[in-house]
């Protein structure tokens, strides 16, 4: 059994949105001094996926797989300090001018390469640009069935087996290996890795490929592969100000509370 | 082939679109007027019934309802082969989607199967300068993101309570197309074991109209019991943040946040939550956000419409009551 969990190199979602900028020139993220890059915390969770296959069946080979720059080593060394086998870094500065498109693709392209894949995880979207888009994407383009939004995953005889939350209940859906599954928050907390695993990570390969290794050239992804164009990046304007509820009560300020929500159509 | 026209995709329960449905079908009678676009809505489900022949009353020029066997239960590999037919056969410039567990499932598919891109989770769509602009959050909320495609259909799902639904006109009429499936057994390679309706679940927490998310304030489970009750009272739906569920004091699928849902309903109670970016990334789009907090500095208030400093645990009881009292 071989799992390939597609893993993201993010901006801390966590800094204070006083720190957070954008260059509108560039419409990217303003790059900060002193902000770490981490994994995007769906993916660590998709890792989580894949450990629990393998505490429940034993025999399963995990692989990580990154597209980023050089310094994305760490976002892979820690996929392998989590217990991953082997890693994959996805290096090339045709990769840095991305959309969802050219990014399942680019992915889709290395799975095939690394070829021998039963089941591809994801998170259910990246905690930076928030599509949701590059898993089911690349399920699409390798022609296997896809499942969103799992809360937990089973296999069982080449078969893979997905609990997911509806809006008024959940649903066990199955699928025949191989297939994609998108992870999402209902799997859990992720484990953290152990220092023996961190040390043996050291050791674990980890090979970078440029776009021509996966046989991929700037007329497929790039600028020129591209499919949408972020046109503006900004950040958007807060006009909040908060009214103060005062009363001699909780039941006082509570009751006037509501009234004011009434006044404002807003229950 | 030149593209014209808008296809949306209209889900439906218990034989009526959801109310989501009638708000993209709302937008793209805006954009159609506008653009001199046909609005084509297209139904998919088992024994159809009446089921969309309302949608012309509310913004349709055409439906094409499908009924199958196999359409009821929703599955990507179910849906997509009738839906990438009508595309092809119609050739819109846009689809439009419900931002819904469905349509977050379904838009990213059947965009790349048309050989398209999507855009997800839309507050806005603008047409300008002959280009389709689509508007939507990233970044947890930090940033706004604009984009447009180059390919010649695009492909868009947007958020519930971001577009206002036509009313219905009675004297709007429209064309009724009922058409057989194009589905072949054998492109339904997922299965549904099991499904269970057992009420609201965490999956809930995206089309909530009110929200009570209760964090660190909350103390305990016994926090949480006030927080149903109060969400009970405003037929309203309860999240957490991290730190209330990391310490169990509820179930760990209703967190909002970074690394939980992310939500945007029209009144959310942040009660005992202090406003750190992991959470407000999940509900800063929220209407209208109304803080309970011991803590009057908590950052919280500085997003807040309306703001309450006080014990929450003599507060939600005290709402629960004017809430009722307000009823009658």
């Amino acid at each position: 059994m071989h799992i390939l969990v597609c893993i993201k190199g993010i901006i801390d979602p966590d800094i204070p949105i006083a720190l957070f900028d954008v260059d509108e020139e560039a419409k990217t993220p303003a790059p900060l001094f002193g902000v770490r890059t981490l994994m995007s915390p769906f993916d660590k969770q998709a890792i989580e996926g894949a450990l629990r296959i393998r505490d429940a069946l034993g025999e399963v080979k995990i692989t990580v797989l990154c597209i980023g720059p050089d310094s994305n080593r760490t976002i892979v060394k820690e996929g392998l300090a989590l217990g991953a086998d082997e890693a994959y870094l996805l290096t090339d500065p045709l990769f840095e001018i991305a959309d969802s498109f050219t990014t399942a693709r680019t992915l889709a392209a290395a799975i095939t390469r690394i070829g021998d894949v039963d089941l591809v995880l994801t998170g259910r979207q990246a905690a930076d640009w928030d599509s949701g888009v590059v898993g089911s994407g690349i399920a699409e383009l390798l022609d296997v069935p896809a499942i969103t939004l799992a809360a937990s995953i089973e296999i069982d005889d080449h078969t893979v087996r997905v609990r997911r939350a509806l809006v008024d209940g959940a649903e066990t859906v199955e699928a025949p290996l191989p297939a994609l599954v998108t992870v999402a928050h209902e799997m859990g907390t992720a484990r953290k890795a152990s220092l023996r695993e961190t040390m043996r990570a050291a050791r674990k390969p980890v090979t970078v490929w440029s776009a021509s290794d996966i046989g991929l050239s700037a007329d497929e992804i790039g600028d020129h592969g591209r499919r949408a164009v972020t046109e503006r990046l900004y950040i958007p304007p807060c006009d909040v100000k908060c009214e103060f509820i005062t009363g001699e009560t909780p039941a006082v300020a509570a009751s006037a509370l509501i009234a004011r929500l009434q006044e404002e159509k807003l229950l | 082939m030149s593209t014209s026209g808008i296809l949306v995709i209209i889900e439906t329960k218990a034989g009526v679109a959801t109310p989501h449905g009638y708000e993209i079908l709302g937008l793209a009678r805006r954009l159609g007027d506008e653009q001199g676009h046909e609005v084509t809505a297209i139904v998919l489900g088992t024994g159809l019934g009446g089921a969309g022949k309302d949608l012309p009353s509310r913004g349709a020029d055409r439906v094409v309802r499908i009924d199958h066997p196999a359409l009821g239960d929703y599955q990507a590999d179910a849906w997509l082969p009738d839906i990438a037919e009508a595309a092809r056969k119609m050739a819109p410039v846009l689809i439009l989607a419900c931002h819904s567990t469905v349509g977050l499932d379904l838009a990213p598919r059947l965009a790349f199967r048309l050989e398209s891109a999507a855009a997800t989770a839309c507050i806005e769509v603008v047409a300008k300068d002959g280009k389709l602009l689509f508007t939507r959050n990233c970044f947890g909320g930090k940033a706004r993101e604009v984009s447009s495609f180059r390919t010649a259909t695009a492909v868009a799902t947007i958020l519930p309570k971001s577009q206002e639904s036509l009313p219905p006109d009675p004297e709007r009429f429209g064309e009724i197309v009922d058409r057989d499936s194009v589905l072949e057994a054998s492109a339904i390679r997922t299965r549904i074991v099991e499904r269970v309706r057992n009420g609201n679940t965490s999956a809930a927490l995206e089309t909530a109209n009110v929200i009570v998310a209760g964090g660190g304030g909350m103390k305990g489970p016994d926090g949480f019991r006030k927080a149903r009750e109060l969400a009970s009272a405003l037929d309203g739906a309860v999240g957490a943040s991290r730190l209330a569920c990391d310490l169990g004091w509820c179930a760990p699928e209703l967190q909002i946040g970074t690394s939980g849902r992310t939500v945007a309903p029209e009144l959310y109670f942040a009660i005992g939550i202090s406003g750190a970016v992991h959470h407000m990334a999940g509900c800063a789009n929220s209407k209208a956000i109304v803080a309970i907090n011991s803590d009057a500095d908590a950052p919280i208030y500085s997003l807040s419409r309306f703001g309450i400093v006080g014990d929450c645990h003599d507060l939600m009881p005290a709402l629960t009551a004017a809430v009722e009292a307000a009823k009658t």
